[in-house]
């Protein structure tokens, strides 16, 4: 216990050593303090005018509830103007000190990885974050003074909240990739993954400001502190002193790359049976907690469709068993019948599906991937309850018209989202040593072993029985 | 005491093997200069011992420590003089060596009193009020001497001390470095200079392509890669006389009209007999002294070894 203390102490201690001299540094910087000076206090005057011009326009004709909206929202504003600087000096941070060769002495020292993360990244926050406290207490001041107007505490303490934490955001990612590049300039680039998404953000923000829906605000601060917890740890994990100092450029090396896909997709492996036993005991083992998110997350994509039947309900004469069994009749309508209706084409939609759902997982932490992968099995849910809200049996329903190919499908489904759930991931369970980038395509190598040797055979089978058997069953059980 | 000591020591870059096998002993008190080619593995090896770069195969111990189990340890225990000092440039002396000195948890007395016993060890007590930037580049990188000793380090990795300075700089870096030779530290110097590394170094390694092709005393390198030393005899007439009265067994290498060279294994036995021979023929001898060879003859000769047997490991 007394020993955890300590290493938490020692921890704050060295991080408070590396962010002090930044800080200094930074306040001797005329570039830096210039902007901070105008946006502190220049700019939270004008948006007072700006406040006083608009309440009195809107006043004249009739709408003040504009000039209401206008005022808080403002206020977000002047503290999130200074706080962009922050991002600037944190991409700076470690690509900067890696340009001006000072970055060498510094790893040389016993400082540890989590005091020189956490210091440059606390050095990027207290001027900009102390910038804009003041520049809201400027604003809120002039605002006092002038139109005599004074923050509800609710909303004041949410836009504190929301500017301090989009500044640990958007400085705990700039780390992270000022961590990674070999020059300020490839950092500022990919600072667009930061700006972007936060500039949609404020957007948000506003939207939801004008629309006086305040307590959305709450939600989005819970939103960006499991972000920032997400980032620091991604930061903390992938802080890597051999990178920072090896790594003299920034190339893609395909052949290399290729390689160590191709190292790890055989994984030792001589022989296909090999490599396929190997699959089966090393790599689908090592998903299983991936795969029982990924469960719950497919059964709660089912509960949500069923309590949305209970909301949008069909009508009987659509989702009943018997006018299912009806419509099964009809030769026109049969699925077998259905132009371009074979097990390629359901493969394909299926292959499809899955690959969209890497590509959104790959870069959202697996998050997205489960979301997409929720939607069908959601939409089973929904005409489920409708079926029995018809009446119908839901179990009679799912034998007819999902389980026969479901049993091979859903299995395949929660498998590949538990390996792109692991791909998307990859970033924040780098082993140490290794490079984010070797450690993502190990992840993708895993992704592909599970994709061509268990999801893929799956979904072969799932499109046959598909095609070929699931209509004759639910023709047989629909129909009598 | 043996204050570094590597086995096998490896790194891998991708397919780039730029440290191979590298084994070494250092011990308290002892110079060793890593002398090499750009580009040959001396900065790679010594971020090794740094525990900056974590090797592919092998060990390395520094005052004891593990650099792959016990790298704050190690970093505690070495004083890093990189190859490029690397400043804040906006910063004072005073304040820069007091930021490296609260790094290394020195108490903030030890700090000051250390910081002005250095300056003015190091003939930087009048620059004290500049910024690091004004600087010139013989005081910064006297300023990163400092910063690397400022916790009196058992162990200093000195990363090229003196590349790119003026020769008067060059020569008060050395000065300097050579007086820092104590019992209780072991020193790395990593340079291409070569009169750098003879001057300073108890024990020079060659290394080229990662690999170590030569170790050993600046001494036990000549010997063993040029062969016995070399005598000259210089005499106050013509040679023949003397040609004609040489003990039997030396082999002369080259003559001139009043001198001759002969390599011989014991000068100490043999080179009394030679002077008595003279003396009884009636031959004068002006001198008989070694000829100097340089470790540059050494070098060059490891190189082009090495170059020609790129399998070949020290």
């Amino acid at each position: 216990m007394k020993q955890s203390a300590d290493q938490v102490l020692g921890t704050i201690a060295g991080t408070w050593i590396v962010a002090r001299r930044e800080i200094r540094d930074q306040l001797r910087d005329w570039r830096i303090l210039t902007p901070i000076i105008i946006l502190t206090l220049f700019f939270p005057l004008l948006m007072n005018f700006t406040a006083q011009q608009a309440v009195d326009f809107v006043t004249r004709y009739g709408a003040p509830i504009i000039g209401d909206r206008l005022i808080p929202f403002l206020l977000l504003i002047v503290g999130f103007f200074p706080i962009s600087i922050s991002m600037v000096i944190a991409l700076e941070s470690f690509a900067g000190e890696r340009e001006r060769l000072s970055l060498e002495p510094l790893l040389a020292t016993p400082l540890t990885d989590s005091q020189l993360y956490l210091g440059k990244m606390v050095a990027s926050l207290v001027p900009p974050l102390g910038a804009a406290y003041l520049g809201i207490s400027v604003y809120l001041v002039g605002l006092m003074l002038r139109i005599d107007w004074r923050p509800p505490p609710q909303l004041l303490l949410q836009v504190l909240m929301l500017t301090t934490i989009q500044a640990i955001v958007m400085v705990s990612g700039a780390v992270v990739i000022s961590s990674l590049t070999t020059s300020v300039r490839a950092a500022n680039l990919l600072a667009s993954f930061i700006i972007i998404p936060v500039a949609q953000l404020i957007i948000g923000e506003s939207v939801i400001m004008f629309w006086a829906r305040y307590e959305i605000l709450w939600w989005i601060v819970v939103a960006l502190s499991l972000i920032a917890l997400v980032f620091v740890r991604m930061g903390l994990r992938l802080f890597n002193r051999e990178e920072l100092l090896g790594k003299e450029i920034d190339v893609i090396d395909l052949r290399l790359a290729w390689q160590r896909f191709w190292r790890a997709f055989r994984n030792g492996a001589m022989t296909p049976i090999e490599w396929y036993k190997d699959v089966l005991t090393s790599s689908l083992p090592s998903a299983r907690w991936a795969i029982l998110i990924t469960t719950c997350m497919l059964a709660a994509g089912y509960v949500i469709g069923l309590q949305l039947a209970e909301t949008f309900t069909l009508p009987i004469d659509l989702v009943s068993l018997d006018a299912i069994g009806e419509a099964l009749k009809n030769p026109e309508l049969s699925f077998g019948s259905l132009p371009g209706f074979d097990w390629r084409w359901v493969l394909y939609n299926n292959v499809r599906a899955l690959a969209l759902a890497t590509l959104l997982g790959a870069f959202s932490l697996g998050v997205l991937a489960e979301i997409l992968l929720m939607v069908p099995i959601g939409i089973i849910g929904y005409f489920a309850g409708n079926v029995a809200l018809a009446g119908g049996e839901t179990l009679h329903f799912l034998a007819a018209l999902v389980l026969p190919h479901g049993v091979l499908e859903v299995p395949a489904m929660i498998i590949a989202g538990a390996a792109i759930l692991r791909l998307g991931l990859a970033a924040l369970s780098v082993p140490k040593g290794e490079s984010l980038g070797q450690s993502w395509l190990k992840s993708l190598a895993e992704w592909a072993r599970i994709g061509v040797g268990v999801v893929l055979p799956l979904l072969i089978c799932a499109a046959a029985v598909e095609v070929f058997i699931t209509p004759r069953i639910a023709v047989w059980l629909l129909t009598g | 005491m043996v204050l570094i000591e590597t086995h096998d020591l490896t790194k891998h870059f991708g397919t780039l093997a730029a440290v191979e096998g590298v084994s070494l002993r250092v011990e308290a008190g002892e110079i060793l200069a890593l002398l090499g080619p750009n580009g040959a593995g001396k900065t790679t090896t010594i971020r090794m011992l740094a525990s900056i770069l974590r090797p592919t195969r092998g060990t390395a111990q520094i005052n004891g420590f593990d650099v792959v189990q016990e790298p704050i340890e190690v970093r505690r225990s070495v004083g890093f003089l990189t190859e490029h000092h690397g400043l804040y440039t906006r910063m004072r002396p005073q304040e820069y060596l007091e930021f490296f000195g609260s790094i290394y948890k020195l108490a903030t007395n030890v700090i000051r009193e250390r910081t002005v016993d250095l300056l003015a060890q190091y003939g930087l007590s009048e620059a004290s009020e500049l910024r690091l930037g004004q600087f010139s580049k013989g005081m910064r990188q006297k300023l990163i001497l400092i910063r690397a000793l400022l916790h009196d380090p058992a162990v200093l990795l000195l990363d090229e001390p003196t590349s790119a300075m003026d020769p008067s700089s060059a020569h008060m870096v050395r000065e300097s470095i050579s007086g820092l030779r104590s019992a209780n530290r072991a020193i790395v110097v990593c340079t291409h200079n070569l009169s750098e590394a003879e001057m300073l170094a108890d024990t020079i390694a060659i290394i080229l392509r990662g690999r170590i092709i030569a170790l050993g005393t600046p001494k036990e390198l000549k010997q063993k890669l040029l062969g016995d030393p070399v005598m000259e005899l210089r005499l106050a007439g013509s040679l023949d006389g003397g040609l004609r009265c040489l003990p039997p067994g030396i082999k002369t290498l080259d003559t001139g009209k009043n001198w001759l060279r002969y390599q011989v294994a014991q000068p100490e036995i043999v080179n009394p007999k030679v002077l008595q021979a003279m003396t009884e023929a009636g031959v004068k001898v002006v001198t008989l002294s070694e000829v100097e060879r340089s470790l540059e003859d050494v070098y060059l000769q490891v190189i082009a070894e090495g170059e020609n047997n790129p399998g070949r490991e020290g």
